[in-house]
This record gives C-alpha cells, structure tokens and sequence, in this order.
C-alpha cells in the first residue's frame, strides 16, 4: 500500500496539518517530477528541516527514486536534516563581513556556547549557522538572530545578544518546571 | 488589455502623485531593512496620517534602494519646487523629526472619534503623535543627518538599470507605467520584427552582465534562428558571489523593468514561456516578483495576446536553494528542471539545447534590466556611455572598508580610482588602500599601482580578473593576502559540485597548499607547487567555478608575492650544521 489517498484532506496518516501546506504545492506543480526542488523548498520552510519521513513521503507523491530525492536534497546548501535549535544565529560570511572580522564573531560565538558553527547546543536551545553572503554588505559585519538583523556587530555584542535570548528561554523553563 | 490603456492608467498615477504637495521616500530595500526601516516607514505613514493635514499634503512612499546603504535607512523628500533632501540613519525618533520639519500640522476636528474606521491609529495615538511631532519641531538635530546630493557618490553615477529604483514602489505596477514602463515593448511588439529587435541590442554592444561578457543580441540571435517548437528565456538571479546583491536590488526594487527586458527577449527569439530562477537567501525579491508577475498577469501583460498583440508569453519563478555553480547556465538549468545543479559539457550551447532541450537563452537579471532602455532610447545612445568594447554602464556593489558603500551604477570605463575615491570617498581611518577585489571567487585582486586603469571587461582580464557580476570590495592595508586567498578558496572547496576532478579535487589540494603556507610551514618549492596547480585547475576544469577558481590566488600571488614569500620557510641548507 502507498501512502497515496484520493482524499487531499488527510493525505498523511500522521495527521500532522503541516503536510497539507506539501500536498498544496505539489497539487499546483500536478505532481510533476520537475517541480521536486520546489517541493523540497516547500518542505524545508514548513518543517524547518528534511526528516527522512518527509523524504519518503516526498518520494511516493511525486514518484521520483528516493535516491534521487536525497541527491538533490544534499546538493542544495538551504536544506538541513537535523532539527535547528530554539534560536538560531546566522553569521554572514560574505567577503565584506570577512574583511571586517565576521570570524571573530564566529570564534566569540563558538566559544561561548562550546559548539562549531553548523551545529547545536546539546540542550536544542542554540544552533549556530554560517551563511554565504546576506547581501548588506554595507552593514558589515552582518548577523542576524532569530530573525532580527544587526548590523556593524562587534563580537562582545553578538555574544551578549545569543546569551540574553538563550538565558530567557533557560528562565522560562526554569519556571514551568516550577509550576508542574 | 492594449497599450493605451496602460498609459491612461500610467498617466493618471502621475497626475495623482503630481498632486502632492510633498511625497517622502523611505527605502526599504533590504540592506536599509536590516537597519530598520520597517520601523521608520511606519513611523513616517502614522506622523502624516497624525498630522490631519490636507490630503494632497504628503505621501510616503515605499521604494527601493537609493544607494547609499552605509548610511541606511535612507529617507528623501521630494516637495514642490524644492530640492530633494536626502536624510540618513533615520529612526523613528528622527523619522518623526523629519514629519515634523516638513508636514504642516492640520486642525484636529473634534469628533474625529466618529471618522476613525479604518484606521489602524486610534484617536489617542494620533494626539500622543501630534504631542510629539510639536516637541519635535523645537529640535534642530536633525540637520547632522542631511547627506548633500551634490556628493560625488551620486554625481559620478550614471544610472540606466537603477533609474527608476529609489524612485518607485516596487509592488506598484501603476508606479512603474508613470514612469514610461512597458512602453519599450509595447513599442516592440508593434513596430519591430524580431530580428530587428535582435539587432538593435547587438548595434548596442550589451554583453552578459553576468560576468563572461557575451554580447548578448548574439546570443539572442542564435535562438530566434533555431527552428523549435519550444523555446525558453530565463532570467539568471542566483546571485551566489559573496559580496554582491546588483541583481537582488534590481529584482527587489525594479522587478517590472525585469519582467519588460524579458518579454523583449522574448518575443525577439520566439520564446513564449520563461523562468526567473532566483537565489532562495532573497525572500524579498521573490516576494516582489511574484507579486509584479501577478499584476502582470492582472493587466494582461503576461499571457495569451500580450497587449492585444499576436504573442503570448508568461513567466514563473524558481527558487534556487543555495548552490554557487547554480549560477553557471548549464548547471541552472538542471536546477529548473529540479535536478542536482551541476553543469555539463558545452557544445551544444543552451541555445540550441537548453531547458528540456529547447532551445534558451539565459541571461543575467542585469542584462535584462537594459533592455527597456536600450529600445526607448535606442541602441546609438547606449553605446554612446563607455568605452570601445565595454559599453553602457555597470552596477556595482561596493563594500569593504571605504567610507560610502553601497550599490552604484557607472559608466564603463571610470577608474578605479574615481571609484574608490570619488564615489566611495576614500578608505576610513589612517589606513591605506591596498586592492579591490573584483568578481568575487572567480575574480582576482588589483593592487594600488593599477587604480588608475579603466574598468572594463578588457581591462580588467588583463589584470588578472574579471568584471564579474559586480561585487567590488575594496580591502585596505590591515588585509594579510595569503588570508585572503584562502578565504575564497574554501569558498570554492565548499561550492565545487564535485563533477570533474580538477576542480573537486584540486581546490581542495590548493587549500592545502594554503594552509601550509598561513601556517608559516611553506617551503619554497611550495609556491611553484602552488603556481602550477593552478594554472592545471584553470585549463582543465569543466565550468566556469573551476577555470576561475585560482584567480584570487594567482593574482594575490602575483601582485603580493612579497606577503608569501615572507611566509615562506627557507630551504634548509647544510653550512654550519656539518662537522
């Protein structure tokens, strides 16, 4: 039995509501074997990363080899395959951001939580990512956490930020400890 | 929907924006986003909506880059029969100083209660507003943030592609058709055949602004000769190159001058279908061309009878997800097809076999961009900006440590001096300029004694670079070159696609050398060693990221060879150590 159902309203038997928002972009590709790239983005922004699951769900939908789904899932830099951490620092490493010391924030970073960057505190509270080049170059250096964009950013500040936003998540678990 | 009816519908936006006494600019491109300009845009929408002042007072415009983005967010404001004022750093303290300075305050109705519908301001705000745009108006600091528009950052530019951003509202076709937009290919379809189209850009000297500098009515022509049934453009955004975002700003800011330069192209080579593949770290320029694509399609621009005429085009997008080779065209179009981005070996070009086999034309997003202007103006005009054999004007990103960075659109042929001096206005600090770095990791290097040679695709070739799509960062003496080097090269060892071994393997085994050499372990035979692999993963590799992936080195090596020989180990030699 594939996990193919005529019924678009309950596709996957986890019931998990977030691939419907898949199911969406594939129904408007008509399950095209081309569109496979654009599903993966689909799926990357929905879940935040590719599980295997979603891999072989993937694969079924748009019968295309799960061989080749993985290929082309781990060519792209954008798709990750871990669960990223509760908040996430991005440090561009664009050549302006080079030029003007994005690597010592990197190093304040990675010292600071004990992780390299590409990866995640053992707790999940953390991940540290490199980009490429996040285009505002004239802000150099560049990071952006959880979503927020600093600019001219100096390594003491970054770290100061990372630790403001993960010691608050730390607080909040703390308390609800307390209350259960 | 015909031509005429779009230029009614362009004509009443300008009259309505003429209306104004004042419309005030905010950029919210995204380098002047990151700095907050969501904020101040706000801000700036709320104190004119406080001020209850007449309604043809003041607008506030949403609109692209302005350029300057060091010193971003940028506001401008544009009264009647003044000149401009450019403001910058502005936040919503100082966005609510320039409201003041400049918006007249209205009488406050008393039961303005009952006419507060659909506002998202209450009556409290509005008074707290007004509160504070008063107190503001006492203040004079405001001064400090004025930057004059007679400095030659803005002076040397001369802007084609970026004429209109800064300008415009991006979401805004009606904005765009005020500003003469579609005229070029309303002109197109109804007064040229495709092969005069053809000509033209190819009279206009146009090459790739991609960087390899094809021309590009050559490559058009290629395809409109091709007898198929299907035929492709796609617009190259991938925009990989650390340190460049020309085609981003261009896509954010402008998309509907995009959209128009490929319709062009379009019809020019017979194609009725086409694909924006867009780098997937710019959700902004996807967003914006979705959106421009949409209203396109609204107004009947794209799809069956474009502007009632017989031919039918409509674009998509796709969405890269992060592959520098993506940007080589062959690797591209792989991508489209939703494979894994890797080229493949040319012949046959693109355009005889391209997407799906058909035959396509690929062109940069700033190519394309020239289009509409090089058919309004004609192709005499264009080749009138530049030198011999690189004509019209180039977009460049400037960064690195000057004192002015941002996007800026020259002349072909300015110096880098003009530009590093002029335009940038010079290296901060006490520190001295040592070189620029042109095409990103594909290009090289230019130290100081050359600052004085034009920049062109010519030029800059035989200094060991390349034009590039248009990152420039300028590095000043506190770089340590070998360093520098390196930095590109793990770029290239993390962005080979690993096809051919020259470069899967040999970047790597460059690296290494590299490392060797930092690490202050280098023998002298190590910098022949490096020199000669070089020169190998130059000639061998497949693609364009292999055959350029040494420049940063060879031209580091070439121009500095003084900072790797100072890290270099003498050979060991066996005076004193005998007995």
């Amino acid at each position: 039995m594939t996990i193919q159902n005529s019924n678009d309203e309950q596709t996957h038997p986890s019931g998990d509501e977030r691939y419907s928002s898949i199911d969406r972009t594939m129904k408007q590709f008509e399950y095209e074997k081309d569109s496979l790239l654009e599903v993966l983005n689909a799926a990357q922004e929905v879940f935040g990363y590719l599980s295997r699951d979603l891999l072989i769900y993937i694969s079924n939908q748009l019968n295309v080899p799960m061989s080749q789904v993985f290929g082309v899932a781990t060519f792209y830099h954008m798709f990750t395959f871990e669960p990223q951490g509760e908040h996430n620092c991005i440090i561009c490493k664009g050549t302006a951001c080079h030029v003007k010391g994005a690597d010592r924030i990197i190093e304040a970073l990675s010292e600071e939580f004990s992780i390299a960057a590409g990866e995640t505190t053992s707790d999940g509270l953390f991940s540290l990512t490199i980009a490429r080049c996040l285009g505002s170059c004239g802000l150099a250096p560049v990071i952006v956490l959880d979503g927020q964009v600093y600019g001219k950013e100096t390594p003491e500040a970054a770290s100061m930020r990372a630790v403001e936003a993960v010691s608050r998540s730390k607080e909040k678990i703390a308390q609800s400890m307390e209350v259960g | 929907m015909n031509f005429n009816t779009l230029l009614d519908i362009g004509q009443k936006e300008l009259a309505r924006q003429k209306k104004y006494q004042r419309r005030i600019f905010c950029c919210t491109s995204t380098a002047c986003l990151s700095a907050g300009a969501g904020q101040v845009h706000t801000t700036l929408d709320q104190a004119v909506a406080a001020c209850k002042c007449d309604e043809y007072e003041a607008e506030v415009v949403k609109t692209g880059c302005m350029g300057l983005c060091s010193d971003g967010p940028l506001v401008r404001v544009e009264e009647q029969e003044k000149d401009p004022i450019l403001y910058g750093n502005i936040n919503p303290d100082l966005a609510q100083h320039i409201v003041s300075r400049h918006v007249p305050l209205g009488e406050l109705e008393e039961d303005t209660d009952s006419e507060e519908q659909d506002q998202s301001v209450t009556p409290h705000d509005i008074i707290h507003y007004r509160a504070s745009l008063r107190r503001a108006q006492t203040k004079k600091d405001l001064d400090n943030n004025i930057i004059s528009l007679d400095l030659p950052f803005f002076t040397k530019q001369v802007k084609v592609v970026l004429n209109e951003t800064g300008r415009i509202n991006p979401d805004k076709l009606e904005d765009y058709l005020a500003h003469g937009g579609y005229k070029a290919l309303a002109h197109v379809l109804d007064k040229m055949t495709p092969e005069e189209v053809c000509n033209e850009i190819l009279e206009s000297d146009l090459r790739g602004r991609g960087g390899a500098g094809f021309p590009t009515g050559l490559k058009w022509n290629y395809v409109r000769q091709e007898s198929a049934e299907n035929k492709f453009v796609i617009v190259n955004g991938d925009e990989g190159d650390p340190g460049a975002y020309m085609d981003r700003t261009v896509m954010e800011d402008d998309p509907h001058r995009v959209l128009e330069g490929m319709m062009i192209c379009a019809y020019a080579v017979g194609a009725s279908y086409g694909y924006l593949y867009i780098r997937g770290e710019y959700p902004i320029a996807v967003d914006r061309i979705r959106k421009a694509i949409r209203a396109a399609r609204q107004r009947k621009i794209l799809g069956n009878s474009v502007l009632e005429k017989n031919f039918s085009f409509d674009a998509d997008v796709r969405i890269g997800a992060g592959a520098f080779v993506c940007g080589e065209e062959t690797a591209l179009i792989h991508s489209v097809e939703g494979k894994r981005g890797m080229p493949r070996m040319r012949p046959p070009y693109p355009s005889k076999s391209g997407l799906w086999d058909a035959p396509t034309v690929i062109n940069n997003v700033e190519t394309m961009a020239n289009v509409p202007s090089i058919i309004n103006k004609g192709a005499e005009w264009y080749a009138s900006i530049g030198t011999e054999k690189s004509k019209g004007t180039k977009v460049f990103a400037l960064a690195g440590q000057l004192r002015n960075t941002g996007l800026i659109e020259v002349p072909m042929g300015i110096t880098l001096r003009e530009i590093v001096y002029d335009i940038g206005g010079g290296i901060p600090g006490d520190r001295e300029f040592k070189a620029a770095q042109t095409g990103g990791p594909s290009g090289g290097c230019i130290p100081a004694e050359y600052l004085d040679s034009p920049v062109d695709y010519e030029s800059l070739t035989k200094l060991g670079s390349i034009m590039g799509s248009g990152g420039l960062v300028i590095i000043d003496d506190s770089t340590n070159m070998p360093d520098f080097a390196n930095f590109f090269m793990d770029f290239c060892v993390d962005e080979s696609c690993g096809k051919c071994i020259p470069c899967r393997v040999g970047t790597v085994q460059i690296r290494k050398l590299l490392d060797k050499i930092n690490a202050g372990e280098g023998k002298p035979e190590d910098l022949e060693k490096l020199d000669k692999l070089c020169q190998l993963v130059k000639k061998t590799s497949l693609c364009g990221l292999g055959q350029s992936a040494p420049n940063p080195v060879l031209s580091t090596m070439k121009y500095f060879q003084n900072e790797y020989d100072s890290l270099i180990q003498p050979s060991q030699t066996f005076e004193g150590g005998a007995s």
